[in-house]
């Protein structure tokens, strides 16, 4: 009975469909980076709303709604420190898949609660940040302007929240079950797209006048 | 026995019926049914995956067939009260959307779900329980976008949508809500199954399958989950915007308050454009299966039927704004989309002429499934000449917003893509269920369906040229357009004849072959692919061995070879070359709940956006529950058996399936008699350290 037993773990944990696919890269893997290919697109066009309606209604005479536009209100020495938070969470990150791959789970929780812990600093910037914009009089309908740029900066910041629950996730996974450290990396693309997206919004909507 | 003893509460023991300890999130124990309607409803098997796609899709079918006959009574003679006109654009419109996304596109999904592992010599998908979850998804949100009838009325602004026409000003029922929310719950399931293929197709192949000897249907639908991982976020987009115009009050498409009708329009296309050839690509591939089947020919050039393939997917996403030469985007915009979109043409062309050169010096054998594909080649012609003649910026001018478009569309969608799809489905149909479909009853089915099609849909290119606007609920006497609207009524009609023919023609084959069962065996027609290399139906492991392939149309090349005066001469005996499908100890993915409980959040979730938010909440708990649950549950359960039944051949219905022992719960004999299944029912396995849960990171 113990041979049998025996056989079935190896059977289990060298199933040949995992380990051998024909790319040479995991399926995880490349599922994630294809649904990142189509996060590109979902930006874009987010991004290419904004672009259009970020100085409406002021740039089209007559037109009804809030004058206020949200790049009146950016305060960018506040949003490029929680930006430098959030790129800070991808070292971190880093550090994470780093610490599984040599088998350290214990850092690697460590470092995967930073990651959360600066994904949700960067989370609350965000709310702080919207919350002040409320208080000057921009709503979400305030004008097409600022519909546009939440729209835009809180899909982002909703790609991030679901990121932050996936690292915490993780943590408690890793203490019910053996953790594969792929698993961590795949997550890790995850992040590092997030940050990267924020790059590019950074750029396009707050530094670009 | 001890080992069982040392398992952390939440980690699963045994997929045996008798040892039921395993509930992840302490809800389910793992399903085990095999036969009955939870085994469809817990299913992972790619297989019963596409059958349950196929179903559904032909309901809808019936649904939209329906709704255009609705459309075609109304229009039968001038000035008719059957439909208001405000029913009317709501039947035109749901008709429009049921085709598209709940007919065409899930239809090729059968096709797709069913085949591709068996083109490409795989046990399945690589994520076995996203397939499920996006089949789950996907109904939910065709059921929940169908619940609008009942709820205020269905979407009526037309597939496409139109702002500002779709504002709640103009159309304050909740139909455009619905529009909006049940499009993009069945996104988020063609996001998920594009994602899901797309690795499939690029990882799972069996050893020797390189992309350049793929079949073309596996190349084609690999091409349209490429455009589907691309064209939906955008969509998607488009969506969420007119779903926070319509429900939170944002004015993203309201001209007086600075929003940009013209932006709905780009996004819509950009996703609406490339939506065509994700509709139509499929019914190619089918095609070009059938094409060198029945002339026993291998597909004329090959990678230029991959390539043009290629093409198409890829100039797919520079033609977008020729739907809207119309609406004045200026003379440059026009010039370089009226250019593109005739390029486009080339191609198509190529793949035209390349199934018809296949034909050529064939030994033609014009079986159903042949038929259907001839038509296609046929009516898909007429159907891209037409739509040539609308990159002529100045025409296209004239013809937008006439019947003439929607003759287009109807011989490009119906001529192509649904002509393929049937041609498929009496190809593959032995295959997938174990019987033939009639041959008689077939050619009355195609003909009937080719003659119905041309009167419906021929008359209208006159009916728009001679200036009949379409979605306008009626026209007055002595506008001429009388005689035409007559014919093409009786045109609808025929179709709807012809698939009650086809539905005839299901049942009376299956009782047929419950009377007196006959195999079909695995190679019915003679056929070159993988599939056919294994038992009709197609047993639950797939492949008894994967295969190593060697060639293109490997399993042709097993049975034929050339001789010396390069003459076609058989080298074994198909006998010799096929699988007999009675492999046991084969690992395969194990069924699950989890997808059914996340689908079902979505539609929850769905109304309440629509109705009051708090309505959401469960919705919401029930997704993240699911999703909380599916991660907890490896996706294979560690002691399932690795037997299979030989499948009998009286045995391939579901509900003929009924009867047989279930596999894995409390067999001994079942056909399996293998030791290690006999021993892990009375004494469980212990589950190893590291579960092999390949999905637990995508989440």
């Amino acid at each position: 009975m113990a041979d049998i037993a025996l056989e079935q773990v190896e059977d289990l944990e060298f199933p040949d469909d995992i380990h051998e696919t024909a790319t040479g890269i995991s399926n995880p893997k490349l599922a994630m980076w294809v649904y990142l290919a189509s996060d590109c697109l979902l930006f874009g066009g987010l991004i290419s709303t904004y672009l259009l309606y970020k100085n409406r209604p002021g740039n089209i005479p007559g037109l009804a709604g809030s004058p206020l536009r949200a790049s009146e209100l950016f305060n960018i020495p506040f949003t490029s420190m929680t930006s430098f938070i959030l790129l800070m969470s991808s070292l971190t990150m880093v550090l994470a898949v780093n610490s599984i791959m040599r088998g350290d789970k214990q850092r690697m929780r460590l470092w995967l609660v930073a990651t959360a812990v600066l994904g949700g600093l960067f989370l609350g910037g965000q709310v702080y940040e919207f919350t002040e914009f409320v208080r000057e009089g921009l709503g979400y309908t305030s004008n097409v302007s600022a519909s546009a740029f939440y729209t835009l900066t809180g899909f982002h910041g909703a790609h991030v929240g679901v990121g932050v629950l996936m690292l915490l996730s993780a943590v408690g996974y890793s203490f019910r079950r053996d953790i594969q450290a792929e698993a961590i990396e795949v997550l890790g693309l995850y992040w590092h797209f997030v940050d990267i997206v924020w790059v590019v919004i950074f750029a396009i909507v707050y530094l670009i006048p | 026995m001890a080992l069982t003893e040392e398992r952390p509460p939440l980690e699963l023991t045994t997929g045996g019926a008798d040892v039921q300890n395993d509930r992840p999130l302490g809800v389910f124990t793992r399903p085990t049914a095999t036969h009955g309607w939870k085994s469809w409803v817990t299913t992972v098997d790619h297989k019963k995956i596409g059958i349950m796609y196929g179903a559904a899709s032909f309901f809808f079918l019936l649904v939209g067939g329906f709704e255009a006959l609705l459309i075609r009574t109304q229009l039968a003679v001038p000035g008719n009260k059957l439909l208001s006109a405000d029913l009317y654009n709501q039947v035109f419109t749901m008709h429009g959307v049921t085709m598209v996304f709940l007919v065409v596109m899930p239809m090729a999904a059968a096709f797709a779900n069913y085949l591709l592992p068996l083109q490409i010599g795989a046990r399945d998908v690589s994520f076995p329980r996203m397939n499920a979850l996006s089949l789950w998804v996907w109904l939910a949100g065709a059921i929940f976008f169908n619940t609008s009838w009942l709820l205020g009325g269905g979407a009526n602004g037309g597939w496409f949508n139109y702002a500002p026409n779709s504002g709640v000003v103009f159309s304050p029922s909740h139909g455009i809500d619905f529009y909006a929310v049940g499009l993009l719950i069945m996104g988020i399931a063609s996001t998920v199954s594009a994602i899901n293929l797309t690795v499939t197709v690029l990882n799972m192949r069996a050893p020797g399958m390189t992309l350049m000897k793929m079949p073309v249907f596996t190349w084609m639908t690999f091409i349209v989950q490429i455009l589907l991982v691309f064209a939906l976020p955008v969509i998607t987009v488009a969506l969420f915007l007119l779903m926070f115009d319509r429900l939170f009050d944002a004015t993203f498409f309201d001209a007086a308050k600075g929003g940009d009708p013209f932006l709905w329009e780009h996004l819509f296309w950009i996703f609406g454009h490339p939506e065509v050839y994700i509709m139509v690509l499929p019914a190619f591939g089918i095609v070009s299966e059938v094409i060198p089947v029945f002339s026993r020919k291998p597909i004329f050039g090959y990678p230029f039927m991959v390539g043009s393939g290629i093409a198409i997917g890829f100039m797919g996403w520079g033609v977008w704004a020729h739907h809207m030469f119309a609406s004045g985007m200026g003379p440059i915009s026009v010039l370089a989309f009226s250019l593109a979109t005739m390029f486009i043409a080339v191609p198509t062309g190529v793949k035209i002429l390349n199934w018809m050169a296949t034909m050529y010096g064939g030994r033609l054998k014009f079986t159903v499934a042949m038929l259907f594909s001839v038509g296609l080649v046929g009516m898909f012609t007429i159907g891209g000449l037409s739509g040539v003649s609308h990159a002529f910026a100045p025409a296209d001018t004239q013809q937008t917003d006439t019947y003439y478009i929607v003759a287009h569309f109807h011989y490009v969608l119906f001529g192509g893509a649904l002509l393929g799809l049937f041609s498929g489905m009496y190809f593959w149909w032995p295959k997938v269920f174990g019987y033939m479909l009639s041959e008689k009853a077939g050619k009355w089915h195609f003909w009937l369906m080719l003659v119905g099609f041309n009167l419906t849909f021929g008359p209208m290119h006159i009916l728009g040229l001679q200036g009949m606007m379409r979605r306008t609920y009626t026209y007055t006497q002595g506008q001429g357009f009388n005689m035409w609207n007559m014919v093409a009524t009786i045109g609808a009609f025929t179709i709807a004849v012809s698939i009650l023919v086809f539905m005839y023609n299901i049942a009376s084959s299956y009782r047929k072959h419950r009377r007196n069962p006959v195999n079909p065996g695995p190679d019915p027609w003679d056929a070159r692919s993988l599939e056919w290399m294994i038992p009709s139906p197609a047993p639950e492991h797939n492949f008894d061995e994967v295969p190593v392939v060697e060639e293109f149309d490997e399993f042709w090349n097993r049975k034929y070879g050339h001789d010396e005066n390069g003459r076609l001469v058989r080298i074994a005996r198909t006998e010799d070359v096929v699988q007999t499908g009675d492999a046991t100890d084969v690992h395969l993915p194990s069924p699950s709940y989890w997808p059914l409980v996340m689908a079902c959040g979505f539609p929850l979730v769905g109304y309440g956006l629509i109705f009051n938010l708090w309505w959401a909440l469960p919705g919401a708990l029930l997704l993240v529950v699911g999703i909380y649950g599916w991660v907890m549950e490896p996706s294979t359960d560690p002691s399932a058996s690795h037997g299979h039944d030989d499948h009998d051949p009286s045995h391939d219905e579901p509900d003929a399936a009924a009867n047989e022992l279930p596999e894995g719960a409390v067999d001994t004999e079942a056909g399996t008699g293998s030791e290690d299944v006999a021993a892990s029912d009375d004494a469980p396995a212990p589950e190893p350290a590291m579960a092999t849960t390949e999905e637990t990171t995508v989440g």
